[in-house]
């Protein structure tokens, strides 16, 4: 047989029909729901009079309209009248079908793209879909996993299938140790950086090499969730030791035999050798430095210790009438350096940064530090209310709070700031979410994505910090 | 959904390239339950001078007269012309609905993020893609020409000019069926019922704990 990549051979095994246009018709084997993307797309069954083809493929919760704080007051306690119905609306359509639903209050609700791998809901060799981009997130466990329309939700509950076109493959290979204070977040916003936020377009992007082997799951998750930031609807890595330990006694994964089984099935989930790509690109994990991103589109990103790039410099005509826009909605002068940008709130957080790991990278940072007296407001906001619970366990809740960091209750909160949490007109925020868009943080507020040590490091300075110095001299 | 055949329409053109969907339609209209009625805040941080809520009667807003639809030429305009990488960002279906609602019928541009892109022909608009080069030519003959119309045609696959130029672009036979007779692409899938169960008990059979039950 022909070499495959692992894309290829997850595709092969999930094709119901393959038609002659090239479309195929495949099979879904996990669909997660949230409160936003669904009530369209069970309205529309219901309208056609139809009924979710299998059930126990569904997993539900809410969590862009969640508050961070008072959850315990459960869907009642959301004071937005539009976003406490869009919960509702989720709750009731879960009840009605008898989709599983981790609700508010339930200590498993958080941010989708958490609680799939959290709960092992999230299995090697699956295709996933959710009616939200960063569900490339589940790549991170050799899936094919992306994001959908509503329109798609509605098919997916109707059929089980979806009609696709198979997708080019890519190859992004980052090579040696990662340098001290460099996390799985600065690889991918360089990655970015590299390929640009239209480079990964129509392509399935499959992350190797031996930096990417050394990452935890929480690194490659990280890694994966922003595929869609460079234009990849999904993101993968090979099943190795660290894929099958994570997966180990999580409450939805196999057991026994089974688990026995299902380990042997997903040791040949990866990429032959020799198999084709259509495109590669290469790094290397030495020359990766913490990132910040300047502007309004992620692949607008300098390391920290450099200047905010002059438009002026810039010869393609798209990117420099772009770069010209940023600059102005940001409102820069001209040769800032980064370290200049003046912060106003700090947020840690989001389904990119919001895992235990991500967790405690920030709270070493934070230890014994005070946030500056200039930052208006820092957030923690875990990925999930387990997570939450962990942290806990660690002290790390302790760790923030004596910091004068804000430590909040899960969901997606500031990312793009559909509940409460939101940023001013004219504010900068550090923030560890995947998105810089104009107003994406709150109408005029102006995003600065990082790593979480590096967020947290920005809050106890008040303006961003090469995190290696950070931590050498802190620690001395 | 709605069928698409032809149209000849007014071209509004959005002269910038990476339009993300949190452009398109910003997260607050996002909270509506419903798939009509985002017409009205379309572009919203663009079209308006004040921060919009959902619900809100828009008439009485104050407008950007800067931002290009907002100028009387473009009024009533059906087909979008844009830049490179249009729709990249959130997947939000709201993004097309938006755009339907406020009445436009097809988008031309180099380049589409794939999401998006898909999201469209669930929806009836036809996401046109053309080279850079005659992108470009289009935006100077919209700016050029008040009350620019261009013919879109999707059975013969081709946009035409005002002055009868014509240029050709490519499609999935399998998506210009479905909008050229506004099928349900559900009912399609469903017609293969056979085929999905057929294949879910071999692979029950390979790989039994893809089944196992959620709960
Ligand atoms: S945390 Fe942000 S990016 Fe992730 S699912 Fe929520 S809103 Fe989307």
């Amino acid at each position: 047989m022909k070499p495959r990549t692992l894309y290829d051979k997850i595709w092969d095994d999930h094709i119901v029909k393959q038609r002659e246009d090239g479309t195929a018709l495949i099979y879904i084997d996990r669909q997660l729901l949230h409160e936003v993307t669904s009530p369209q797309a069970f309205e529309g069954l219901e309208l056609a009079g139809r009924t979710p083809w299998r059930l126990d493929a569904n997993l539900a919760t809410p969590d862009h309209n969640v508050p961070t704080e008072n959850q315990d007051a459960g869907v009642a306690g959301i004071v937005d009248p539009i976003s406490r119905i869009q919960v509702e609306t989720l709750d009731a359509n879960c009840d009605k079908f008898g989709i599983v639903e981790f609700k508010m209050g339930d200590v498993r609700q958080g941010i989708v793209h958490v609680i799939g791998p959290e709960q092992g809901a999230t299995l090697p060799g699956m295709t996933i879909v959710c009616g939200d981009s960063h569900t490339a997130t589940h790549g991170a466990f050799a899936t094919i996993a992306h994001g959908i329309g509503t329109s798609e939700v509605e098919h997916v509950l109707a059929t089980q299938c979806l009609i696709q076109r198979k997708m080019k493959n890519m190859r992004v290979e980052v090579n040696g140790d990662l340098p001290f204070g460099v996390t799985a977040k600065d690889i991918i916003l360089a990655i970015i950086g590299e390929i640009g936020t239209a480079g990964g377009t129509g392509y399935a992007i499959e992350f190797t090499g031996t930096t990417i082997e050394a990452l935890s799951m929480e690194g490659r998750m990280t890694v994966c969730n922003m595929a869609i930031e460079g234009g990849a609807r999904c993101g993968l890595v090979g099943v190795d030791d660290t894929t099958i330990n994570y997966l180990k006694d999580r409450p939805y994964g196999p057991t026994s035999e089974r688990w026995d089984q299902a380990v042997s099935q997903w040791r040949e989930l990866k990429s032959d050798e020799g198999a084709f790509f259509d495109h590669i690109v290469i790094l290397n994990a030495a020359d990766i430095k913490p990132q910040v991103t300047w502007g309004t589109s992620p692949e607008m990103v300098v390391a920290v210790d450099a200047k905010i790039p002059n438009p002026a410099e810039e010869t393609d005509p798209v990117k420099r009438e772009g770069m010209e826009r940023a600059y102005e909605y940001m409102d820069y002068e001209q040769g800032l350096a980064i370290s200049d940008i003046k912060l106003d709130r700090v947020f840690i957080g989001s389904c990119t940064n919001s895992r235990i790991e991500d967790l405690r990278a920030a709270a070493e940072v934070a230890k014994g530090n005070q946030v500056a007296s200039s930052i208006k407001q820092a957030m923690v906001v875990p990925g999930s209310g387990l997570v939450k619970q962990q942290a806990e366990k660690e002290g790390l809740d302790q760790i923030f709070t004596a910091a004068g960091f804000q430590w909040r209750e899960p969901g997606c909160s500031m990312c793009l700031a559909m509940n409460a949490d939101k940023l001013g007109n004219g504010e900068h925020c550090a923030s560890t979410s995947n998105r810089n868009f104009e107003g994406r943080q709150g109408q005029g507020g102006r995003t600065h994505l990082v790593s979480p040590a590096m967020a947290a490091a920005a809050a106890i300075v008040g303006h961003f910090v090469d995190v290696r110095d950070f931590v050498s001299k802190t620690s001395v | 959904m709605d069928q698409f055949t032809s149209h000849k329409a007014l071209v509004a053109p959005l002269d910038r390239a990476n339009v993300d969907t949190d452009q398109i339609i910003p997260k607050q209209f996002l909270k509506s339950i419903k798939r009509s009625g985002f017409g009205p805040n379309l572009f919203d941080e663009w079209r308006y001078l004040d921060e919009g809520q959902p619900g809100q009667d828009c008439s009485g807003r104050p407008l950007n007269e800067a931002f290009i639809l907002n100028a009387a030429r473009y009024q009533g305009a059906q087909i979008l012309l844009a830049r490179q990488n249009f729709g990249c960002g959130s997947s939000r279906e709201h993004a097309p609905w938006a755009l339907l609602d406020f009445g436009f019928r097809c988008v031309i541009a180099s380049s589409y993020a794939d999401i998006f892109y898909n999201n469209c022909f669930k929806n009836g608009i036809v996401p046109v893609i053309l080279e850079d080069k005659i992108v470009n030519q289009l935006f100077e003959e919209t700016f050029a020409n008040e009350g620019y119309q261009l013919h879109v045609d999707l059975e013969s696959q081709t946009v035409v000019t005002p002055k009868g130029e014509s240029f050709g672009f490519e499609i999935d036979a399998f998506r210009k069926h479905c909008l050229l007779n506004g099928l349900d692409e559900i009912s399609l899938t469903l017609a293969d019922a056979e085929l999905i169960r057929a294949y879910e008990t071999k692979r029950k059979q390979t790989s039994p704990w893809l089944f196992d039950v959620i709960k």
